[in-house]
């Protein structure tokens, strides 16, 4: 737990000594929300939307932390000679994944909430949340899925070279497609095959259940699919993630890639 | 030319701090595998400065890597400190630390004391524990001054303090140092090797395994060295008896007023140990070190030259260096060419 700890603290320790980058990962989703709100208010969209629209930022900025700053962190760590002293070190590689994570977490949250808030006051969102608890439960299970993801993932990138970041690149705007980021999946414009597909990622249940409580006022009657399929996420992922952190440990020992840079 | 290289294998019966037993190592290649050791076969005793020297791409990473468990043999066994580092790497790594020459020691957002507190989390210490060795550490290797700067703004050497600091954390009981003195200044290099000296010696009295192309680190701190060219010991003992075992010859330098010239008559000439050439375009020179068997031999060596219009600048007889143990063993120098 001290490794975990002393990751989460370099995470928040490094994310906020440079301002600039709290500058730009606050300003730049709320004109991303901007454009979309607007463009619903023009087609004279259900004023919802612009709830969705809201909620869908929020949690990007979520998926955008676990692709950029979770996923290919081993891969930079590797470039940077960090690597080389976790992996002497008597730790359990998965104590490195959950401070990655946490510190992920707590950075991204405060960038979360800010640009939350700012989105509600500035574009008056009408909330009909009557359970914040189930909402509650259904962010932390998102959470739990999407950073499980970005330890698999982060285990995966540990052989990449270069092709780690076309790789994070690759999947930044198919997710926020599919998920519906700024749009409902459930809608019945969106077609079968991408409903199917935006099924296989746990962004879309989170979304989903948290536009329904927040802004549709529904409840966990309603939204428990939600609940249980974040949680077979999170279990069926965070398993994974061990096995494939071991898998790619053992792979890169064996081809002497594990350390090798600049590949 | 007339040299010999002979395979040594390092071993004894008792147990060794580290061992290792025909230790082979291949990476792909583009149409074969590349054999980067080729059957290493050493021991190193508890408090032994044991070095492995050898000219870039000998294998000395490619042991490191493999006792420190970053990377796995292809045939053979290792052990460190009584454990198997394929079957046991959790063991090893409880008593091992690894600095390795020219690499980031940390974080570059985070102050070089920051950077020190995150790896002794890793080591376990307690955070009191892990504050007093930072401060004890930082005044023994001397860069107080710069303990609030971040990592990214030190200079090289300081960094590589910061490196070696980071190592020594643990009080490992097997320290591997990695090329440390890498594209370090002389003082720099100096006081690090003097450092590590004392640490293994009278402060903790642990084991250092440490790789080098640098002659004269490899004489100044070592026990014992390997000399390691090809993936193969050639040699192992300690410096002296290595470089009394070249008495018998004459060892000759040369200097050259030419940066063009070709020596390539020395190949064919009988009597001839080894060779090591050393090109400076700035000078326009070219330093020649001969190994031969009989001085009169360098006689022979000195008319050829005359013969091709070459200036000798200088001409001395020099004291074997484990060097010279390198150019009898594969009968060339580390650098060949070296254009400064």
């Amino acid at each position: 737990m001290r490794a975990a700890y002393a990751r989460l603290w370099v995470r928040i320790k490094g994310g906020n000594r440079e301002p600039e980058w709290l500058i730009a990962e606050l300003i730049i989703p709320v004109i991303t929300l901007s454009a979309y709100i607007f463009l619903y208010k023009m087609v004279k969209a259900p004023p919802q939307y612009a709830g969705f629209v809201i909620i869908g930022g929020t949690l990007m900025a979520f998926w955008s932390n676990v692709l950029w700053n979770m996923s290919a962190q081993f891969y930079w760590e590797k470039e940077t000679g960090t690597l080389e002293a976790y992996l002497v070190a008597p730790i359990s590689r998965m104590a490195i994944q959950l401070g990655m994570a946490l510190g992920g977490f707590v950075n991204t949250t405060l960038r979360a909430i800010a640009v939350f808030v700012a989105g509600i006051l500035i574009f008056q969102v009408p909330m009909a949340l009557y359970e914040p608890f189930t909402a509650i439960v259904i962010f932390l299970l998102t959470i739990g899925a999407l950073y499980a993801l970005g330890m698999m993932f982060a285990s995966l990138f540990l052989l990449y070279g270069r092709e780690a970041w076309h790789t994070a690149n690759l999947l930044q705007e198919p997710i926020q497609f599919l998920s519906g980021t700024y749009y409902p999946t459930t809608s019945s414009v969106i077609p079968f095959t991408v409903q199917l597909l935006s099924s296989l990622i746990p962004l879309t249940f989170g979304l989903d259940g948290i536009r329904r409580v927040a802004i549709l006022g529904q409840g966990i009657k309603e939204v428990w699919p939600n609940i249980v399929a974040l949680a077979i996420f999170t279990l069926i992922l965070l398993p994974l993630a061990r096995q494939a952190l071991k898998f790619m440990e053992n792979l890169g020992k064996k081809e002497g890639r594990l350390t090798l840079r600049w590949q | 030319m007339e040299y010999c290289i002979m395979v040594v294998a390092c071993d004894q019966s008792l147990p060794h701090i580290i061992e290792t037993h025909n230790v082979v190592r291949e990476f792909k290649g583009h149409d074969k595998p590349v054999k980067a050791l080729d059957g290493v076969s050493i021991y190193i005793d508890e408090g032994e400065i044991f070095g492995l020297l050898g000219p870039n791409g000998a294998g000395k990473t490619t042991l490191i890597k493999i006792l420190t468990t970053l990377l796995l043999p292809t045939r053979g066994t290792a052990s460190v400190g009584g454990f198997d580092v394929v079957k046991e790497p959790h063991k090893v790594r409880k008593i091992i630390s690894l600095v390795s020459g020219g690499e980031t020691p940390g974080y570059g957002i985070l102050s070089a004391s920051e950077n020190l507190w995150f790896f002794s989390q890793l080591y376990g210490l307690t955070s009191s524990a892990a504050k007093a060795e930072i401060k004890r550490l930082i005044a023994d290797l001397e860069f107080e001054e710069y303990a609030k700067t971040r990592m990214s703004k030190l200079s090289t050497g300081y960094k590589q303090r910061l490196n070696l600091a980071r190592g020594l954390l643990n009080n490992p009981r097997i320290f591997f140092l990695d090329e440390p003195t890498l594209g370090l200044d002389v003082l720099t290099s100096r006081k690090l090797r003097s450092y590590i000296v004392d640490w293994a010696k009278k402060e903790r009295k642990g084991t250092v395994l440490l790789t080098t192309h640098y002659m004269a680190e490899a004489d100044e701190m070592c026990d014992r060295v390997a000399i390691i060219d090809r993936g193969k010991i050639l040699a192992c003992d300690s410096p002296l008896t290595l470089k009394e075992k070249l008495k018998e010859n004459v060892i000759m330098k040369a200097e050259v007023s030419s940066v063009q010239a070709d020596f390539g008559f020395l190949d064919q000439m009988k009597g001839i140990v080894g060779v090591s050439q050393t090109r400076s375009i700035q000078t326009n020179t070219t330093s020649l070190k001969i190994m031969v068997r009989e001085e009169k031999t360098f006689n022979d060596i000195l008319s050829k030259l005359e013969k091709q219009n070459l200036k000798i600048l200088s001409v001395n007889k020099a004291e074997p260096t484990l060097e010279d143990v390198y150019i009898s063993l594969v009968g060339r120098g580390f650098e060949e060419e070296t254009a400064s």
